[in-house]
Order: C-alpha cells, then sequence, then structure tokens
C-alpha cells in the first residue's frame, strides 16, 4: 500500500480517527493504537485552549503528537466566523496549524453548510492552515474548495454517526475522478466493508469514529478497520476488474484459437 | 405559526413521529419495554457515545412575583430569600469550576427587580472568563431582552411549561406574570430568535396525568426540531419533590412510567439530548444512566449560596417587593431557604467515578467560550 500525502507530508496509513464518544480516554488511546492511524482529529471544544492543562478537559494529553499529527477541528461552529476564530485560537495554543474543518448548523443531522465552508476555508487557507474540509459530497463544491487551496477534501458517506455506508456513492465518484486533492470520506462509515469500499472505489483515505467508539471493543474494531482500509486501497492499487451482467469462464472456451 | 397556536389544534399534532409516540407510550409488556431499552440504548450510545455530560446548578436569587401551588419560591412562602451579589455568584462558580464543572446552568425566580436583565448580563460576562458554557433558567423574556444575555456569554435557555394542561395551569398559577401559559409556551422560541444555540424544556410531572404531558412535551419538540432547526433541544421530567408550602402530587408518575417516556423520547428522537437531575435517588440515576439519559448534574444545591454560604449575612423575607430583615440568633448561620430537597447527595467526584465504573467517560467539557463570542 502506498503513502498518503497531504500538504506534502506522507502518512503510512489511510485511516484517520476520531476522538469523540469513547468510554475512556484509555479506552480512546488503545483503539488510536491498534487502528495503526498518524492523523487524530480532536473537536477543539472538548479541549482545553487555555493553555491552563486543565484536568477536566484534558483530551489531549492522551494523543502522543510524536505519534500523531493532531488534527483540530472546528465542531459545533455555526458559521465562518466561528470556525475562523476557533482555528485561529487552536494555532495559538501551540496545536498544529492543520484544522478539520466543519461548519454543521444543523445539530441534529450535522450536515456541514457549503456557503459558510468556503467562505472559511478562503480565509484559512490565506492565513496559512492546510484546511481539510468536511463537506457534503457535492463534486461542484469540492472543485470550488479546491481552487480556493485546501489541502482535502472530506466528503460524508452518509450523515455523521449514522453507520448507513457510502449512500452518496455516485457524487463521491465524480468527486474523485475530477480531484486534484486527496479525497478522504469523512462520516456515516459504520463497517469495514464500508471502508474497503471506499477505497476500492479510489478514496484516498477514510476517518472513522462512531463505530469505534461506540463498539464493545474499540481497539479490535480498529484492527478490523484497518485492514479494510489496507485491503480496499491495495485492490485499488492493483485495479478490480469491471462487472459485466454475464459469466465470464476462467477457461474460455475459445481459448485455444489464440 | 408559534408553538402556542400550533398546540391548540389538534390536527397539526398528528405527524407521523408523534403516532409513533403515542404507541410507545400505551402499556408495554416486560418483553416489549425491554426491547425499548435495548433500541434506546443503542440509539444513545450511537448519537452520544460513551459518554454522560455534566453541569451544575447555580441558583442566583429566590425572589419570586409569582404564586405557583407546587413551587418552594412561591410569594406567598414565608421563606427566606437572597439575590447574589455579582461577587458571590463567582464565589459560587469558582466552587463549582473547582469540582470540575465547567457547564453552569444560573438559575433565578421570576423578579423582575432583583434579577433584571441587566444583572444576568453582568453574572454571565463575570462567569464567562472561566466557564466555557453557561446556560440561563429564568423568568421569560421578550427577544429583545434575551439579547444582551446572549451578547454577553450566554448559549443555552432553559424553560419548563411545568404543566401543558391549559386548565391545571391557570390553577396552579394563580398570580404574576407566569400566569400567561401562552406566553410561557412560546419563551423557547423567542430565546432561539435572541441566538440561544441550546434549548431546554421540560414538564413538571405529578401536576396532571403523565400520558398526556408527554405526548405535549413530544409535541413541543417535534415543533422546536423543525422551526428552531440550528438548535440542539434538551428535555427534563423532573418529578415534584418535597418543597416549602408542602404541595402533593396529583398524578401518579412511576419509575415505570418515566422509564417509558425516556424510552419512547429516545425511540422518536434519537439526537435529542435528556437531561436528568438530582431530585432522583442515586438508586434509579444509575439505572437511568443506561436507557437514554445523556446530560446529567450532580452534587446540587438549589438555595442562591448554597455551595459556599455566600449571601447568608442579607438573607430577609420579601413582602410585597420589600425586604423584611430577620434577625438571626446568636451563633446562628442562616441560609436561603432552597426551592426544593434533592435526592442524589453523591458529590460531582463521587458522581463521576460512578459512571466510569458503568462505562461512561464524564464530560465535563463540551463547548468553548470562544464559539459564541461575540
Amino acid at each position: 500500500m502506498t503513502g498518503l500525502t497531504i500538504a506534502g507530508r506522507t502518512f503510512g496509513s489511510r485511516l484517520l480517527v476520531g476522538t469523540g464518544k469513547f468510554a475512556s480516554n484509555q479506552a480512546m488511546a488503545e483503539c488510536l493504537e491498534a487502528s495503526g492511524t498518524e492523523i487524530v482529529t480532536v473537536a477543539l471544544r472538548r479541549a482545553d485552549l487555555s493553555g491552563q492543562d486543565d484536568p477536566y478537559a484534558d483530551i489531549l494529553n492522551f494523543i502522543d503528537p510524536k505519534k500523531y499529527l493532531l488534527l483540530p477541528n472546528t465542531s459545533g461552529a455555526m458559521n465562518a466566523a466561528e470556525a475562523v476564530r476557533l482555528a485561529r485560537l487552536a494555532a495559538a495554543a501551540g496545536l498544529p496549524k492543520w484544522v478539520k474543518l466543519e461548519i454543521h448548523p444543523d445539530p441534529r443531522y450535522l450536515l456541514p453548510d457549503p456557503i459558510e465552508t468556503l467562505a472559511a476555508a478562503e480565509i484559512l487557507v490565506k492565513e496559512g492552515f492546510v484546511v481539510m474540509p468536511y463537506i457534503n459530497a457535492d463534486p461542484v463544491l469540492a472543485k470550488r474548495l479546491q481552487d480556493v487551496g485546501t489541502a482535502t477534501v472530506m466528503p460524508l458517506g452518509s450523515p455523521i454517526g449514522s453507520n448507513r455506508g457510502l449512500e452518496t456513492r455516485g457524487q463521491l465518484e465524480i468527486i474523485i475522478e475530477q480531484a486534484t486533492v486527496p479525497v478522504i470520506i469523512d462520516a456515516g462509515l459504520g463497517a469495514p466493508s464500508h471502508a474497503a469500499a471506499a477505497l476500492e472505489l479510489g478514496a484516498d483515505g477514510v476517518l472513522i469514529n462512531t463505530a469505534l467508539a461506540a463498539a464493545r471493543d474499540p481497539a479490535r474494531m480498529a484492527r478490523a478497520f484497518r485492514d479494510a482500509v489496507e485491503a480496499g486501497r491495495t485492490a485499488w492499487e492493483v485495479g478490480l476488474g469491471a462487472p459485466s451482467r454475464t459469466a465470464n469462464p476462467t477457461s474460455p472456451l475459445t481459448g485455444f484459437l489464440s | 405559526m408559534s408553538f402556542s397556536e400550533t398546540f391548540r389544534d389538534s390536527a397539526l399534532r398528528s405527524s407521523r413521529v408523534l403516532q409513533r409516540f403515542a404507541s410507545l407510550l400505551r402499556p408495554q409488556s416486560g418483553p416489549a419495554l425491554e426491547m425499548m431499552a435495548a433500541e434506546a440504548e443503542q440509539l444513545t450510545r450511537q448519537n452520544f457515545g460513551r459518554t454522560m455530560r455534566l453541569f451544575a446548578p447555580l441558583y442566583l436569587s429566590n425572589e419570586c412575583v409569582n404564586i405557583c401551588k407546587y413551587c418552594g419560591f412561591s410569594r406567598d412562602n414565608p421563606i427566606l430569600r437572597v439575590t447574589l451579589a455579582v461577587d458571590q455568584v463567582e464565589a459560587e462558580a469558582r466552587h463549582l469550576h473547582a469540582q470540575g464543572f465547567r457547564n453552569i446552568l444560573l438559575v433565578a425566580g421570576e423578579h423582575p427587580k432583583f434579577v433584571s436583565g441587566d444583572y444576568l448580563a453582568r453574572c454571565i460576562e463575570r462567569l464567562r472568563t472561566f466557564v466555557p458554557a453557561i446556560s440561563l433558567e429564568v423568568g421569560p423574556m421578550e427577544t429583545a431582552e434575551y439579547e444582551p444575555t446572549v451578547r454577553a456569554g450566554a448559549e443555552g435557555l432553559v424553560v419548563y411549561q411545568e404543566t401543558y394542561d391549559r386548565a391545571v395551569y391557570a390553577e396552579l398559577h394563580t398570580a404574576g406574570p407566569k400566569k400567561d401559559f401562552d406566553w410561557r409556551l412560546d419563551c423557547p422560541e423567542r430565546a432561539y430568535a435572541a441566538g440561544f444555540r441550546r434549548l431546554g424544556i421540560g414538564a413538571l410531572f405529578g401536576l396532571a396525568p403523565w400520558e398526556e404531558e408527554a405526548m405535549s412535551l413530544a409535541a413541543h419538540v417535534d415543533y422546536l426540531l423543525r422551526h428552531c432547526w440550528k438548535a440542539s433541544v434538551t428535555v427534563s421530567l423532573p418529578r415534584l419533590r418535597p418543597a416549602a408550602g408542602q404541595f402533593q402530587p396529583r398524578h401518579d408518575f412511576s419509575d415505570r412510567a418515566l422509564v417509558q417516556v425516556i424510552l419512547a423520547l429516545r425511540l422518536c428522537f434519537p439526537q435529542v439530548g435528556i437531561v436528568l437531575s438530582t431530585r432522583e435517588t442515586a438508586e434509579l440515576r444509575d439505572r437511568l444512566v443506561r436507557l437514554g439519559v445523556t446530560m446529567m448534574s450532580a452534587g446540587s444545591h438549589t438555595e442562591p449560596g448554597g455551595y459556599t454560604g455566600a449571601g447568608s449575612e442579607s438573607v430577609h423575607q420579601t413582602q410585597k417587593g420589600k425586604a423584611i430583615p430577620v434577625i438571626a440568633s446568636e451563633g446562628e448561620h442562616l441560609l436561603a431557604t432552597e426551592q426544593f430537597s434533592i435526592a442524589d447527595e453523591r458529590s460531582p467526584s463521587v458522581m463521576a467515578a460512578r459512571l466510569r465504573e458503568l462505562g461512561l467517560e464524564p464530560v465535563w467539557k463540551d463547548w468553548d467560550a470562544a464559539l459564541a463570542a461575540h
């Protein structure tokens, strides 16, 4: 499996992991280890940004910055101004100048706001952030974001935490076909087979959170996703055969003629 | 159309989700209830994770202009009252902060003279420098009156309708602005228009038949999710507790019925937060954390100054809006009267340890003041 390069930095794993919903920070740390991930995203609203090392908001202490790229996310922001402010605060607090840009005004389905996301991406790219925007599977929006200079696009497979898999498959195929930056499928992947399918489709990576955090054994589930991502990517690199309506015998009847 | 108008027209209350809710409130066999519980547990973990958000109420004042027959703060109860000065509010909040709380609910009786919008804004401004999430549970206001509190840094508003039964409501609320049923019913919408992001609603169970209260509460949730689509909605199901005035519940709301309502809410509204206070016993709370509850208070006091004794020197009685001094006998330490007595007295750290034992991560901070900076 080849590595994943984002903004000039190459990662050995194509599995990105989120840190919400875990039963304990210890369980989360074990899950990260088992997943083989090298990019871990954290909601800034759960972290202490004051620099005072708050023991009641200490999630960052459980993510080793030597092992993982800590990717701050702006979950909770409802518009561009709030997301930009959060990203700047994180950078000021000494976190990497990378940001997973999430703007979802609707707390029920957590679907991203395309207008605010584009506006925030433009500002943050100009300020030198590596911007990884979470978007609906909208190919035109994906292109607009690439035009302003985002490092990736992160379209959803289905709503966050829904475990419904690649419901947006047709649109994802277009985004992947047109992409000039890595495409990371960000949300809704509930089973290792969903992750494998995303990589087989040509996605450059996947981000998984709920499927691990809500699992009975997050570390073992992480191992399953890790294997699935590697299998899916390897299959894509080798090249899958095209589907056909009829059977194609493995020993062709007319093979003797050639 | 406002919720009070929608609520008058029963034809508007027949959405598919409410029909399902009604069917889930019907008597269920033991195995059927168990199946509901299993599905509710799975939906809660999927949507909220293996976590529990923690918060604490901080009572600012127990002055009140309303007469509500069931409430300890009712103006006709000759209780000891006080409104904390902003410095005293800060002292209480610092105490809660040291215990771990990063999400504080400011609570006050309804009294424009003692608890003005300006006073609330000053309290919020003082606390926001060290408390990331601040919500309000105070007398209903106009949208324009809420706006300064949002600008000051409040992000959540809680208002319970108490009872959704108009006749019972009229009988129990006999004086003060709270008499106006519709004014209170439309309060969450006005708060949303003012910019609050979290809206909490609830009914005080025990005043009217629980099935009807639960149906109305679900209709209110359904309405808010459609009309206030950017807000996070939470629901609370408080049961009457002993309080000054000695009001007795008129209708039974058993543990089984409480569980059934929580499960029905979770199955019909998977993303809605369910709040559980220290009104319930430790034994019951430990059971309910697995059944759909997403947010809990711990170690609560329901009187102003209850955490640190702040304001005890100013405790008085109030008659016709005027403070009547109360002379403490020598060595006596007066405290304002509580709204109701709590049942789960475990400290925040004990509660957090218990949650961990139950396989849940206590989440103290889930919000950053930077998000709502104005």
